[in-house]
This record gives C-alpha cells, structure tokens and sequence, in this order.
C-alpha cells in the first residue's frame, strides 16, 4: 500500500516513531550488541579455539543435524496435514486445526517433560518402540522428536493459505488433459507449493536450531553425543566461562541471521511466485 | 476417528478428477491425525493423565505448595509487568508503521521480529551480559546494592525481550489492511487525536489486539529458555512457574512436576480458544470492508 505523508492529516507520528525507535534500542539492540562487544574483546585465536573445540564442533552437528531432520519431518507430514485440514472433512476437524498451533502455546518445559515421559521405555508411546528396539528419550532420537514437536505449526501454517488459495480448475484442466491425480499432484500442484514448503521447513529448521526447553528433558544431555549448542551455552555459564558462552552465542546468533536472511529472501520469492 | 464424508471440491459425485479415491482419503486423513496423535494430541493427554494420576487430593497438595504459590505469583508479576508495556509498545508501533510512509520501514519491521529469530538461552545472556556481576553495569549495580540478574528484574526483562514482536506484529498487518480512511475522516469532522485513536481505531483493532496480547501472555508465562539463564533458580524467590516444573521433575517429584504443568497447559489450551475465537472475528472484519 503506498501511502503518502503529504496529505497525512494524522497526528501522532513524531511521538509514536520515537517511542517505538527508543524501546527498541533499549529492549533489543543494546542488550544485542553488548554479546558483540563482549566476543570483539576475546582475541581471534582464542574465539576459533573455544568455538572449534571438539566438544562445541559436536553440539553444532548434534544441533543441526537434528534440526536438519525434524524439519524435513514437518516439511513432509505439514504438508499432508495442510492438505487433509483444508481438502477433507471429518468430524472434529476445526478442533484438530486449533491444536496444531499447540506447540506455539504450550510452554516448552511442559513440552519437554511430557514428551520425555511418552517416549521413555515405559511411557505410552515409548513401551511400543521399545519392544521394536527403538530407543527414543534420553538418545539424539530424542531431540529429532522435540525439535519435530516445536516445529510443527510452522509448514502447516505456511502451506495451509497456499492450499486454500489454490484454484481447483487448474486441477480440473490437468485431469481432462488426461493426467491421473497422482500426475496432477506431481506435475501441476507440487510446484505451486514448493515455496510455502521450503519457507516452513526453513522457519522450522531455524527454530529448532535454537530451542531449549523442549529438548533437555528427552535429550540425556550426553557430551558428543547428545548435546545441543544452547545448553552447552548454559553449562559454560553456570561455570562462569562467560568469555566461552558469549563465542558460542556469537556463532549460534550469525547462523540465526543468515537463516532469517534466507528465510526473507524465500518468502520474497514465493510472493512473486504468488503472483 | 472416522472416515472423511465429503470433500472441498467434489461438489458433485463424479467429479473424480479432481479429488483423490475414497480409500485415499481415508488413507490421508489416518496418517495425517496419526502423526498428529504422536506429536501433539497423545503428549498433551499425558500432562493432565500424569497430573491426576495420584487422585484429585495429591493434585491440590501439588500445587498448594508454599514454593510453587510463589512461583505463580512471581510469573503472574512478570506478564503484569511484561505484557503491557509490549502492548503500548505494539500499538505505537503499528501506528507509525501503518499510517505513515518513511524510508527504512521494511528494515524496521524486520528489527521488530528480531527477538523471534534469537535462541531463548542467548536473549537470556545478553542480559546477563549487561546486568551481570562481570557485565558492563555489574560493578555499578553491586556498589549500589541492586539485583537485576537472578532476580525478579531480570527475569522481567528477559521476558520482554522474547515476547517483543508478539502484538506488534498482530497489529502492522492488520492496520495496514485498514488503511487510515476513517482516521482521517474523524480528523476532518473536528475529533482530536486521542479521539479519532481510541473511538476509531481502537474499536477497529481490537480484536487484533486481544489475540496479540494472548499469545504475548501464553509465551510471557510458559517462558523457559531465556528466563532460566537470568533466573538462578532460588527457590521461592526467582522460580517461575516453569522452572518449578523442572525442579520438580529433577527431583523426580513427577506427580507434583505435572500438577503445575497442568496449569500451563490449561492456559495453552484457553490461548488457542481465545485465539481462534479472535483469528475468526478478525477475518470477518477484513471481509466486511
């Protein structure tokens, strides 16, 4: 919308804008740049040090690497629980789509004791896996099932508009020019979402990436194994290591904008794929 | 779970081209609710099961406990505190962004999301970095005998910071749609400022703003992460409510650990009540102009 301020007849802006520009500064930027200024006094070989020790190196894969596949979870099942809540009708479906966004409300320590307490060996969902073998809480398993939780609204929420927006004579045209429904999905529908798809599994992803609470409850939290960059963040500041914690925070916080960075330029591109 | 009766698009029986095979919608649907059953719908069974396992009466003891009464109150101080002050923030913003034009605003927008896109454990430290005993204000704060870090302060502003963006993010959208038309028409019928704002506009976002302060309070309540780093954990004293769970959970204390869960995921299911009550009023708003 282009509004122009030359006939802006409303009040208000100087002291709206200023307000707004010094709460930002104060609540955001500042605290912000005070985790820069601390690493710009650690000198370069002692950040590469504490931020390459083989440790920290494990917490990243562990981190992303989980993250990495509870995003592609949400991105396959988001998509087929879009499609299922907008296509389908059954009973109790306005309920099912209010609790999708359960993880957006529950807080993440009750997610995470929960989750911890369904998928232990004797848990209800955990006794089944465990008779198959499958050994989920306390295991990097765990942590795929945590971040998979926390992520969940995310694709659903992206690619559900796009479906609901979606012209069914474009299905209708592919299907008299002879294409099966599988073809139509494949060829002529999958497109058309490829870009909500990626942007919710890049929201996703970069949430995961950073979450706590729901994962250190299921994780057993083993060095190398199955421990994740924040809490390691945590132990070093419960050892009054601040100088480490912030080097850590630092790599975390500039892989947290280039995903946000990322994550601007696919929407950009699924708009103009919208349009 | 039963089988889908009708579909969106098949308006008559034979429009087979464009839906799926019965059985492949029954098929769909199973596995979409199954997943739906791992992840969301048999987890949040388990915290009320977990929390009522001991009968009604252990509940009740649960949560009568002196430690978890304080925590409640110190969590219902936080979003006391938190949660206006992001309201007027939200509103302020949303009003210099959707009524006015000026160079920069994308980037604005883009630093008002800022705290969504932070790992809740490094929106903790910062402060910890700033109020903290070796932070930039540390010495200061220590000379004048004041306590920021590891306690209620710090755990309020730690709160604001992660629950920012929530209602200016609800309102930009949403007053953008709206334009300032009717604004500017009070203004030219003779309404003051503060007149056009609170009989114009406010009843216009209202429900915009109740669904943004919702969803502000849920995540300033069920807050974990960011709160932990600047908490310091003294029982009865700097323990919200979601780290009494997970005290009460360390000490394997499992019963009373889901007792207080329980509460919090009562408030997320009232959350998403309200929400979707408001995410309904909101569209039919936008409809209707």
């Amino acid at each position: 919308m282009a509004l122009s301020n030359k006939n802006n007849v409303l009040p208000g802006f100087g002291p709206t804008m200023g307000y707004t520009l010094l709460y930002l500064s104060l609540i955001v930027l500042l605290p912000l740049s005070a985790l820069t200024f601390k690493t710009a006094g650690l000198s370069w070989h002692d950040f590469v040090a504490t931020v390459s020790a083989p440790r920290v190196l494990a917490s990243y894969k562990i981190t992303f690497g989980a993250a990495l596949a509870a995003a592609s979870i949400n991105a396959v099942f988001g998509v087929l629980v879009a499609w299922v809540l907008v296509r389908y009708h059954f009973p109790g479906r306005k309920v099912v789509d209010s609790l999708v966004d359960l993880p957006f409300a529950l807080p993440t320590a009750v997610a995470g004791i929960t989750l911890a307490t369904v998928y232990s060996a004797n848990g209800w969902i955990g006794r089944h896996l465990e008779a198959h073998g499958i050994k989920v809480a306390f295991t990097p398993l765990g942590i795929i099932v945590a971040m998979t939780f926390i992520g969940l609204p995310f694709v659903v929420r992206t690619v559900q508009p796009v479906i609901e927006e979606l012209d069914t004579e474009i299905e209708e045209a592919s299907a008299c020019l002879g294409a099966n429904r599988w073809q139509t999905f494949r060829r002529v529908l999958f497109p058309l979402l490829t870009p909500s798809v990626l942007t919710g599994f890049a929201l996703a992803f970069a949430r995961a990436v950073g979450e706590y609470g729901s994962i250190i409850f299921i994780a057993g939290n083993i060095p190398m194994v199955s421990e994740i960059t924040p809490l390691l963040i945590i132990t070093k500041l419960e050892q009054y290591d601040y100088q480490g914690a912030t080097a850590i925070a630092t790599v975390m916080l500039v892989a947290s904008f280039i995903m946000l960075l990322f994550i601007n330029l696919l929407q950009k591109w699924s708009r103009r794929y919208a349009d | 779970m039963s089988a889908p009766t009708k579909t969106y698009s098949a308006k008559s029986s034979g429009n087979h081209g464009i839906t799926e095979p019965a059985p492949v919608r029954w098929i769909l649907t199973a596995i979409a609710l199954g997943f739906l059953a791992l992840f969301l719908f048999v987890p949040l069974a388990a915290v009320f099961s977990q929390a009522f396992e001991k009968g009604l009466s252990v509940y009740l003891t649960a949560l009568k406990d002196q430690d978890t009464v304080a925590a409640i109150k110190l969590t219902l101080l936080v979003a006391v505190v938190a949660v206006p002050l992001n309201l007027v923030f939200g509103v302020a913003a949303s009003w210099a962004i959707a009524k006015f034009s000026f160079p920069g605003k994308n980037l604005l927008i883009s630093l008002i999301d800022l705290p969504f896109s932070v790992s809740p454990v490094i929106s903790g430290l910062i402060y910890v970095l700033i109020f903290g005993r070796q932070g930039w204000l540390g010495p200061w704060l220590e000379v004048h005998d004041i306590k920021i870090i590891f306690a209620a302060p710090g755990i309020i502003l730690a709160t604001i910071f992660v629950t920012f963006p929530f209602i200016a993010r609800e309102l930009i959208p949403l007053m953008e749609s709206q334009g300032r038309d009717e604004e500017e028409a009070a203004m030219v019928l003779g309404a003051s400022g503060l007149q056009t704002f609170f009989r114009v506009t406010l009843p216009n976002i209202k429900w915009g703003i109740i669904y943004g302060v919702i969803l502000c309070n849920a995540r300033a309540m069920g807050e974990f992460g960011a709160v932990s780093v600047v908490s310091g954990h003294i029982r009865g004293t700097t323990n919200t409510v979601p780290l009494q769970v997970e005290i009460l959970y360390n000490e394997y204390n499992y019963t009373a650990a889901f007792a207080v869960a329980s509460l919090l995921a009562f408030l997320a299911l009232v959350t998403l009540m309200v929400k979707t009550i408001a995410e309904w009023k909101v569209q039919r708003q936008l409809k209707e102009q």
